[in-house]
């Protein structure tokens, strides 16, 4: 601009600090967003490289035993990550049909608003617990509790290998339960948030022809949010499978490898926890090997997520 | 089933001294009036003056509002709709609706009319009943070489003779609609238009239209609403049916000044 103004207006032209404080504004955030790639590569590549050495000697083996031998040095994964495995799958199982069923329970005006409010604002307190105290409630009330509905299924089904040891205590059953107790809260809310979304004119028309609530619900409103629920139930799982603290205290920690999920077992994460205190040598790398085991694999759980989450996106 | 009521000869829904509140807020008060049987009847009057609240008592639509109540009696073939024995997703099914946005289902062009008729338990070819829906509402040929694409990939006319025909698919008796043209081009609008006349040889059609050329060309009857305050009530206006008659009678030569001054556009 060549003509000076001398209107009323001081900002026609912006000064010089105001273009500095965008511009350095917009390095900060390059440099934030510079920081959490560097974080997250350099854990994969110390992981990465402190367990070369067990890498060397198990290779893949690793992944399909079951030795963990201090003593003899053998180590092979394959009971923390059947542990793994089982119990984020089988509480991902439970917690669906229950988180979505609760979402679409407090938002579709099924029930009056305040209870509906109520159960809402008790799922999100749900999310506060620590999950310390998760555990010990687990240990003290839960498994206790559990352990005759526990027996009376060995002993029915016993011949199924999922119920085909006596439960004893700690046992991978709780810690299924332990971990439906802590996802349900994720999903819930998620897809509370994501049938939210889904815009009234939906509803209007669905309703409009003659579909009934359960029609609406089903073939309209859950296939439009389905995207987030999606999201939300992989970002469970990823919770579940990295969940530490609470398992721990309740599967028992047992390296010896069984199907049944009434006996004790192991994690990844519960075994990392319990070990590394007083772990030297190969034990760190092995320990190493099996946390890297672990990122992968969440690690994919979110890229899967991601991909799930824009192939299923509707446009409304 | 509910009792029989006795209803005029050629009257498909009358209404019987119908009041609509929402909550304690009265949006509507004692309205009568006997919608004819086979004719376009159009609800005009100003903003805020509770046509749109009415025309969604017509087919229970208003049930989905939290601390919607209505007073009086609506009739159709001789049943109130609001006895406690009628079902609404059935009234909802013999009376549809189409909106004021268009709002086709998330799903393809195909599917948006095959899950009304599904729901409806239809049993004959879905690929006819998709093809004589789009026909009747005049967008079969924007549509036949994109079934499988979604119904947002259409454009808003488009869309909303999409809905038209969804709710063609499932053959109700009347159908509703609510300013289906607010959001439309002049061209999308005169091809609605054209719809409409070719519907009203099989349904009743009841129209919501603020727009009085509109009025004038689909409608044989006209519906005139008003709004006023009301002594001690507080928050807002009552509306009321002031006057309805034919189409004709009503724009040339009204019975009351205030429907005269709208409809010459002096308020509204
Ligand atoms: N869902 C609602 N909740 C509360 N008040 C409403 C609702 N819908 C409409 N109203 C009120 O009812 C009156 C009539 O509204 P409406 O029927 O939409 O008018 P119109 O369609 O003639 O413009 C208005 O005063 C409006 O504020
Ligand atoms: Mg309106």
């Amino acid at each position: 601009m060549t003509s000076e103004n001398t209107t009323k207006y001081s900002l026609r032209r912006r000064p010089k600090s105001e273009k500095l404080i965008d511009e350095s504004f917009r390095k900060l955030t390059i440099a934030m967003a510079a920081m959490v790639a560097v974080v997250l590569v350099s854990i994969l590549l110390v992981v990465f490289f402190e367990s070369t050495e067990a890498i060397g000697r198990y290779g893949l083996s690793f992944l399909v035993t079951s030795e963990w031998n201090p003593v003899t040095d053998e180590y092979g994964a394959f009971t923390a990550i059947y542990g793994t495995m089982l119990t984020s799958l089988a509480s991902l199982l439970i917690a669906i049909p229950l988180g979505v069923g609760t979402a679409i329970f407090i938002t579709e005006n099924i029930i009056p608003e305040k209870i509906r409010n109520l159960v809402g604002l008790m799922v999100e307190l749900l999310a506060a617990i620590p999950s310390v105290v998760l555990g010990l409630w687990a240990i003290m009330v839960m498994e206790p509790f559990l352990r005759p509905f526990l027996k009376q299924l060995h002993e029915n089904l016993g011949w199924i290998p999922i119920f085909s040891s006596e439960p004893i205590g700690p046992g991978v059953a709780p810690a299924i339960l332990i971990l439906v107790v802590m996802i349900l809260p994720i999903i819930t809310s998620i897809s509370r948030d994501s049938i939210n979304q889904v815009p009234d004119k939906l509803r209007e028309a669905a309703y409009g022809i003659g579909a009934t609530r359960w029609s609406t619900i089903f073939n309209i409103i859950l296939p439009a949010a389905i995207s987030g629920i999606a999201g939300g139930i992989l970002l469970a799982l990823g919770r579940a499978m990295g969940e530490t603290m609470a398992v721990t205290m309740i599967i028992g920690n047992s390296n010896n490898f069984s199907w049944s999920i009434l006996s004790p077992g192991y994690t990844i994460s519960a075994l990392l926890a319990n070990q590394f205190g007083e772990a030297d040598g190969s034990q760190v790398s092995s320990l190493m090997f099996a946390a890297l085991i672990l990122m992968i694999l969440t690690l994919v759980v979110n890229i899967f997520a991601q991909w799930i989450v824009k192939k299923l996106s509707l446009k409304y | 089933m509910p009792r029989k009521i006795k209803q005029k000869k050629n009257i498909c829904i009358s209404l019987e001294n119908v009041s609509i509140s929402y909550g304690k807020f009265e949006a509507v008060r004692n309205i009568y009036c006997d919608l004819p049987k086979s004719k376009v009847t159009a609800l005009i009057g100003p903003s805020g003056c509770g046509k749109s609240t009415v025309l969604r008592s017509l087919n229970r639509m208003n049930d989905l509002i939290p601390g919607c109540s209505l007073k009086g009696r609506v009739l159709f073939e001789g049943i109130d709709l609001y006895n406690p024995q009628i079902d609404p997703v059935e009234v909802r099914r013999r009376i549809g609706m189409v909106f004021q946005q268009p709002n086709p289902f998330p799903k393809s062009i195909f599917e948006n009319i095959a899950y009304g008729a599904r729901v409806n338990g239809y049993t004959g070819n879905l690929n006819e009943l998709v093809e004589h829906s789009l026909k009747k509402a005049a967008v079969w040929d924007e549509c036949k070489d994109k079934l499988n694409d979604s119904g947002y990939s259409l454009s808003g006319g488009q869309q909303q003779r999409l809905c038209i025909a969804r709710t063609i698919a499932i053959e109700p008796d009347v159908i509703l609609m609510d300013e289906p043209c607010s959001a439309l081009d002049p061209i999308s609008t005169l091809k609605i238009e054209e719809t409409i006349h070719e519907l009203k040889k099989s349904y009743t059609i009841i129209i919501v239209t603020h727009n009085m050329q509109q009025a004038l060309r689909v409608s044989d009857m006209t519906a005139f609403y008003n709004a006023e305050e009301l002594e001690g009530v507080s928050g807002g206006k009552v509306g009321y049916l002031a006057e309805f008659n034919d189409t004709e009678k009503i724009f040339n030569s009204p019975d009351h000044k205030t429907t005269q001054d709208y409809i010459s556009g002096k308020f509204g």
